[in-house]
């Protein structure tokens, strides 16, 4: 009953083609965003915004940028972590070369790095395709994770190899340093994603995006239909570089505040890849989903002996937690493919058609 | 700059003959061992389509529980030699099991799903493995009980080329068995009536069932052969140095072994791996101090990569035909 379009006339193209041409949707996301930009801020404690809404924001954002890559170009890419990577370093040497400018710029532009080492590494993804482009993506993620640990030029030659995250501020606001609170920081990071997530979904569903789902469907057919491969296989990796590199400035200069080259090993990549396949690929809202299951998921499990008042060491903790997400991991597959996505589309299609089965 | 790339290294090699040959045998070595774990993977990708992420962790843990059951059996005062051989043989036993609840757990419900997904899908027993490994046995890295199992230790000296070249026992016996195992795949694979029907569900799943095939059946014993084969690579790779999981990173080196080779090649998964294997040691050992060392982690991969831009299907793969 609630949420049905019945009655709602759409009298230009424009209001046609809306990202949300559905009244509840638009509300709905109104609600959302009025939630995280005033009920969780005011509600959360320290814990709340800086272990669990601050990390999965920024790791919601690479989710996307893998999710533009993989979920709509249909390009495997293992290299995510590293990737993430260039983003931080780039951040940080920038703002410490340049301290005056201020260090959202620096962010910004430290995606653009990335976007350009992701161009270089998508150069072979013409030719090679499948497991075998994810395994040469693999050599980039090894050979950036190297440079991070060698290249001493990087990380200003810090005797401890890690970098630290200078302090900024932003109108007067300290943003980034030890003297930052959460709250602060959490706005700028939910500022940051939710006009990225904006341009993103724009970006899917204008002729981009569609360019993209043909090269995903079916590379060729897409070629002989006059889509330039190079063009928008190279586009993908950029856009999606991008992102990530941006998620990986804001994880070490939002949430971690330092971060050493092993934050952005192997593991990462794997991680976000869990995020986006377990969320649904080709699916904005899915790399939301996927990476609250997957971060979350994993902090709950861990404190809920303790809640339960269950005698367990730490380390069984530890063990059953690995192997509870990777049973549920293997669940969600079988259960759904598709991802949580798609159940919720499924939901949404189930609830326009109540009280009626279909 | 361009001298200390293209010319020097190969100075240094003419130079020390031994030293090459040395290299060479460790590179030789290695690239046996890199070679058997993707010879796991290439083993289960055919028959099924999976690329099996858990090849890596299937070593560890098999290495692990035949550690691990003989440590319990030494703890009953029930040592030696034959503990040994009849934990491994339980070890064997456990693979068996695993491979059967794989199938029936994981794989069954997920067949004609995309590639990514059961690959995802291997990414969960991974975690899984990873969990219960650590719970069942610790994760400290263990001594592997190469005595018992009668592999020998030490090394060989022989001169050689104005040298000396030491060629360390335990090498040794990993190329023989390691060469003694893929020679019985081989045979398994031409000559028996199972290894008849692998062939068929690697060729097409569809004409194999057509013709009475069982799939499920087909792919429990596929992948308990990739457990034998992660079982015998666990042990030489754990009496060389430890049983440890960190292994599990040294398996991420099969994955350009594997691509090198093509996916559905067994002779490739061979080829590949010796050429990583020699190619990895001589390029650590020659160009690696111009870069400051530590080259091992990516040169692998971009051999692979080089490779693969020459033939994107990998040395040995079937050739990609595109239809619209």
């Amino acid at each position: 009953m609630l949420y049905r379009e019945t009655g709602q006339f759409k009298q230009s193209y424009a209001s046609d083609q809306a990202i949300f041409p559905i009244l509840q949707d638009r509300i709905g996301l109104a609600i959302i965003l009025a939630v995280a930009f005033v009920a969780i801020p005011l509600l959360g404690n320290e814990f709340v915004l800086a272990s669990l809404m601050i990390p999965f924001l920024i790791l919601s954002l690479g989710a996307i940028g893998l999710n533009l890559l993989t979920g709509y170009t249909g390009l495997l890419s293992l290299g995510t972590g590293a990737f993430m990577g260039v983003g931080a370093y780039a951040a940080y040497k920038l703002s410490t070369l340049f301290p005056g400018i201020n260090i959202l710029v620096w962010i910004v532009c430290s995606g653009f790095v990335a976007a350009g080492i992701g161009i270089l590494v998508g150069l072979p993804s013409l030719r090679i395709k499948g497991f075998y482009l994810a395994v040469a993506t693999l050599a980039a993620q090894f050979f950036l994770q190297w440079c991070f640990v060698r290249i001493s030029w990087l990380y200003n030659d810090n005797p401890s190899g890690a970098i630290e995250v200078p302090a900024r501020t932003l109108f007067g606001i300290a943003i980034t340093g030890p003297s930052a609170t959460p709250v602060t920081r959490y706005y700028v990071v939910l500022v940051i994603v939710a006009v990225m997530t904006l341009i993103a979904s724009n970006i899917v569903h204008g002729r981009i995006g569609r360019t993209w789902m043909a090269v995903r469907d079916m590379d060729i057919a897409a070629q002989l239909m006059g889509i330039r491969l190079l063009r928008s296989k190279l586009l993908a990796f950029a856009v999606s570089s991008f992102y990530c590199g941006v998620s990986g400035a804001l994880m070490v200069f939002l949430w971690l505040g330092a971060a050493e080259p092993s934050a952005f090993e192997i593991n990462l990549s794997f991680l976000m890849l869990f995020m986006v396949i377990i969320g649904g690929l080709g699916s904005l809202i899915g790399s939301f989903m996927g990476t609250a299951l997957i971060h979350i998921l994993p902090i709950l499990i861990r404190s809920l002996p303790e809640a339960l008042g269950l005698p367990l060491a730490a380390a069984t903790v530890e063990h059953l937690t690995f192997m509870i997400v990777g049973a549920l991991i293997i669940f969600f597959l079988i259960v759904e493919p598709h991802g949580l996505a798609r159940l919720w589309q499924i939901g949404k299609q189930k609830l326009r058609v109540w009280p009626f089965p279909y | 700059m361009l001298y200390n790339v293209f010319i020097d290294p190969f100075v240094q090699m003419a130079g020390a003959p031994d030293l090459l040959v040395q290299a060479l045998w460790e590179g030789l070595v290695s690239g046996v061992l890199y070679a058997l774990i993707a010879l796991g993977f290439v083993l289960i990708f055919k028959a099924s389509g999976v690329f099996n992420f858990a090849q890596g962790i299937m070593v560890v843990f098999s290495a692990l529980t035949l550690v691990g059951l003989y440590e319990k059996f030494a703890a009953f005062g029930f040592s030696g030699h034959l503990a040994a051989y009849v934990a491994l043989a339980l070890a064997a036993v456990v693979m068996f099991v695993l491979a059967v609840v794989i199938e029936r757990v994981v794989l069954r419900p997920l067949v004609n799903q995309p590639d990514i997904i059961l690959f995802m899908a291997t990414f969960g027993i991974t975690y899984v493995l990873i969990g219960l490994g650590e719970m069942v046995f610790g994760g400290d890295p263990k001594q592997m009980i190469a005595d018992e199992l009668f592999l020998p230790g030490g090394s060989i000296d022989v001169e050689m080329l104005g040298g000396f070249v030491s060629f360390q026992k335990i090498d040794i016996a990993a190329t023989v068995i390691a060469s003694v195992m893929i020679a019985g795949l081989a045979v398994f694979f031409q000559k028996t009536r199972i290894g008849r029907a692998l062939r068929a569900v690697a060729d097409s799943h569809k004409a194999a069932l057509s013709v009475g095939i069982s799939l499920n059946q087909i792919w429990a014993i596929v992948w308990f052969a990739a457990g034998l084969v992660a079982l015998v690579t666990g042990i030489m790779w754990g009496a060389r140095s430890n049983v440890s999981f960190a292994l599990e990173i040294v398996a991420l080196k099969a994955l350009p072994v594997l691509v090198l080779g093509g996916l559905t090649s067994v002779p490739g998964a061979i080829v590949g791996g010796l050429i990583v294997g020699i190619g990895e040691k001589l390029g650590e050992f020659y160009w690696g101090p111009l870069l400051g060392g530590g080259i091992e982690s990516w040169f692998a991969y971009v051999i692979a990569l080089l490779f693969l831009l020459y033939r994107p299907q990998g040395l040995f793969g079937d050739k990609i035909i595109e239809r619209i």
